[in-house]
């Protein structure tokens, strides 16, 4: 039994807006049915580009057609540029949570709106090019699978099965995720632009956090001097001082802290 | 739950613990908690009762010996020790047989045994769940260890044949072993293993009013295996632990219990199933039978609703209090819908749709109407949200409905 928030189950329970408009302005699908999932969105937009009717056909399970269902009243009275804006993380929001492994029905109603305003615009879906699908199972496009790992901060495969369902059933293509994974996550760990005195803040906080009072707990401390470029010097002073391990402590630990928390590239000169 | 009412069609699942078998188990948690193995009469005579229960055990496979039969913790147990106790008690042979319609247990042990280095042959059904019977005897071959086989499917209820499937693997090749996972058989269907060459068969006590946490074993006297659980001397030194004392009783009681309706499943509980599935096919267009198989257990109906995707069924039939089962990927965290239907090649119209109706003794014509009542409501609602309208439609037409 899923543990769903008392607004999933009322949305479900008693679905918003359903049905077809016609002679809608924007019509936007995602999913489909044999992926187990799939949503239809219409759309009405008067001549002030205000979404004036929205209505829904969902395909899919207690959150699917809440997540579709809020989406409708979300978008209602929005211009359409505004509703642009909404990211599946607003759903969710608007949804009182999701479990984890509900998260793509969030996507879904994302993906469906993204692609009716395109229709409205009558601009080509940027996403889901046949060309390069990664998974086959649920038909999701690395472009895709980019977008939703950059826009939702994910970080593991697990993440990216519930949020998109690429690489939950078969399997085959979970190398590729996580090599897609990989990539995306080792782009954002590039070291940001900061002034030196950003810098020296930022160094002081992790070992004020992290790393002295570990070393306090030996009896040691230590301090910092000066940054120059990538080069951090420090004076290790206590019991550290005396100690014959101290270039390991140095290396191994504040270091290696220092790495995990601001740049790959920092180096420690003992002073 | 908007609704005190409680429809339980889920017996597949687990089912309710019989009054009477709590009853008799009831002593053995605070009066005779003597441990069986010690010398004392407080200890020595639970190991006394637990012989009754293993004679009724024995009834109930319709086994020869009461030696044949050993009790673990649950289904996935037996055929794990049924299994892995035959593969390493000879290790001439790499080469294992079963079908793709297997329950977890069996399976996914099967494909960890792949990775272990075994080869194995998956054999696959027609669209009634029935297994390719060729294409299982063609895949024998010299290396050929072990055919396992399940008695009863979970989620059709399609028997499969395997008496005569053990009397073909054995005419041949004898040396090859036969396991039969009878879990979903056992207390539906009469049991009857000492007039077959099944090798060894298992069942699990919660599918038949037993409590959770307690199966068995059968293994054939000529038969060795070495055991998983190393320790002690229980079970004949093939399976180490104190015995689970009041929950071996209550087995044995459910047992009896389930031996002695087998006539009252075969009839009323078939007349109460049919009437439930004929009731659906007819009041409902979108509806149709997943499993059609010439013998199915009398409890189970698996019904695919096209169009209409499983877990919003199932909630909204949670709505009404009745509890089912759905083989939908949405209900379960994976992705990937029910493995049985799909190797049935159910149509992908009505693969995330199907539901599992799982009937008991304990059902009553009552709730069956009351489901046959509630049911087209539910799906009059959910097929107004489907996207699907024109094929709905055409559905409706082909079935003479307008």
């Amino acid at each position: 039994m899923w543990d769903y928030s008392e607004k999933v189950m009322d949305h479900y329970k008693n679905p918003r807006n359903v049905g077809e408009i016609e002679n809608a302005d924007a019509i936007g699908e995602a999913g489909s049915l044999s992926c187990g999932d799939m949503l239809k969105l219409y759309l009405k937009v008067n001549d002030k580009g205000i979404i004036t009717d929205a209505k829904f056909q969902t395909f899919g399970c207690g959150s699917a057609v809440a997540s579709s269902s809020i989406l409708t009243e979300m978008v209602i009275g929005k211009h359409i540029d505004e509703a642009r804006k909404i990211t599946n993380k607003e759903i969710v929001d608007a949804l009182g949570g999701l479990p984890p492994e509900k998260m793509h029905c969030s996507v879904m109603g994302h993906e469906a709106l993204e692609a009716a305003i395109a229709n409205y615009y009558n601009e080509e879906i940027t996403f889901n090019k046949s060309e390069d699908i990664v998974c086959n199972c649920f038909n999701i496009s690395k472009t895709f699978l980019e977008n939703e790992i950059r826009n939702n901060n994910l970080k593991t495969l697990e993440d990216v099965i519930n949020y998109t369902k690429a690489g939950g059933a078969c399997g085959r293509c979970q190398g590729k995720i996580k090599d897609i994974l990989n990539n995306i996550n080792s782009e954002t760990k590039k070291p940001q632009q900061l002034t030196k005195t950003q810098m020296i803040i930022k160094i002081n906080n992790i070992i004020e956090q992290y790393i002295a009072p570990e070393l306090r707990k030996d009896g040691g401390d230590v301090e910092l001097i000066d940054v120059q470029d990538n080069k951090v010097m420090v004076k290790l002073s206590g019991r550290c001082h005396a100690c014959n391990r101290s270039q390991l402590t140095l290396t191994h630990f504040v270091e290696a802290t220092l790495k995990q928390h601001i740049d790959e590239n920092i180096e420690i000169v003992q002073v | 739950m908007i609704n005190t009412k409680l429809i339980y069609l889920d017996n597949n699942a687990t089912t309710k613990v019989d009054e009477k078998v709590l009853e008799v188990m009831m002593p053995y948690f605070t009066q005779y908690y003597g441990n069986p193995s010690s010398i004392y009469e407080f200890g020595g005579k639970n190991s006394k009762a637990i012989k009754e229960a293993r004679e009724q055990i024995k009834e109930f496979f319709g086994a020869n010996s009461a030696k044949e039969i050993f009790f673990t913790a649950s289904g996935s147990e037996s055929a794990n020790m049924a299994i892995r106790g035959i593969l390493t008690s000879d290790k001439s042979r790499n080469h294992l047989i079963t079908t793709k319609v297997e329950h977890p247990c069996v399976l996914n042990l099967h494909k960890q045994l792949e990775k272990e280095g075994y080869r194995i042959s998956y054999i696959g059904v027609n669209s009634a769940g029935e297994l390719n019977l060729d294409e299982l005897y063609n895949a024998i071959d010299e290396k050929t260890a072990l055919v396992s086989c399940m008695y009863a499917n979970n989620e059709t209820g399609t028997i499969n044949p395997v008496e005569e499937i053990a009397d073909k693997v054995k005419s041949i090749d004898s040396k090859i072993k036969v396991f039969v996972d009878a879990v979903q058989a056992a207390g539906k269907i009469k049991l009857d293993v000492k007039n077959t060459q099944i090798d060894m068969m298992g069942v699990s006590g919660h599918k038949f009013h037993a409590p959770k946490g307690i199966g068995a074993l059968y293994v054939k006297s000529s038969v060795l295996i070495t055991p998983l659980i190393i320790g002690g001397h229980q079970e004949n030194g093939k399976r180490a632990g104190t015995e689970n004392v009041p929950f071996i009783i209550g087995m044995a009681k459910a047992a009896e219990l389930a031996q002695s309706s087998l006539n009252y499943e075969s009839t009323e509980v078939k007349r109460l199933r049919d009437k439930l599935e004929n009731g659906l096919l007819s009041k409902i267009y979108n509806a149709r039978l997943n499993s059609c198989a010439h013998k199915r257990v009398p409890n189970t109906t698996n019904i695919g609703f096209e169009f209409v995707e499983g877990e919003l069924i199932l909630l909204n039939m949670n709505d009404y209090g009745i509890c089912a089962s759905s083989g939908s990927a949405c209900t379960s965290g994976s992705l990937d819908p029910s493995h049985v239907l799909k190797a049935m090649g159910v149509p992908f119209t009505a693969l995330h749709g199907s539901i599992r109706f799982s009937l008991s003794r304990f059902t009553t014509e009552e709730e069956i109407d009351y489901t046959l009542e509630k049911m087209p409501l539910i799906m009059e609602k959910l097929t107004k949200i489907s996207p699907f309208q024109k094929e709905l439609k055409e559905l409706k037409a082909r079935k003479g409905i307008i």
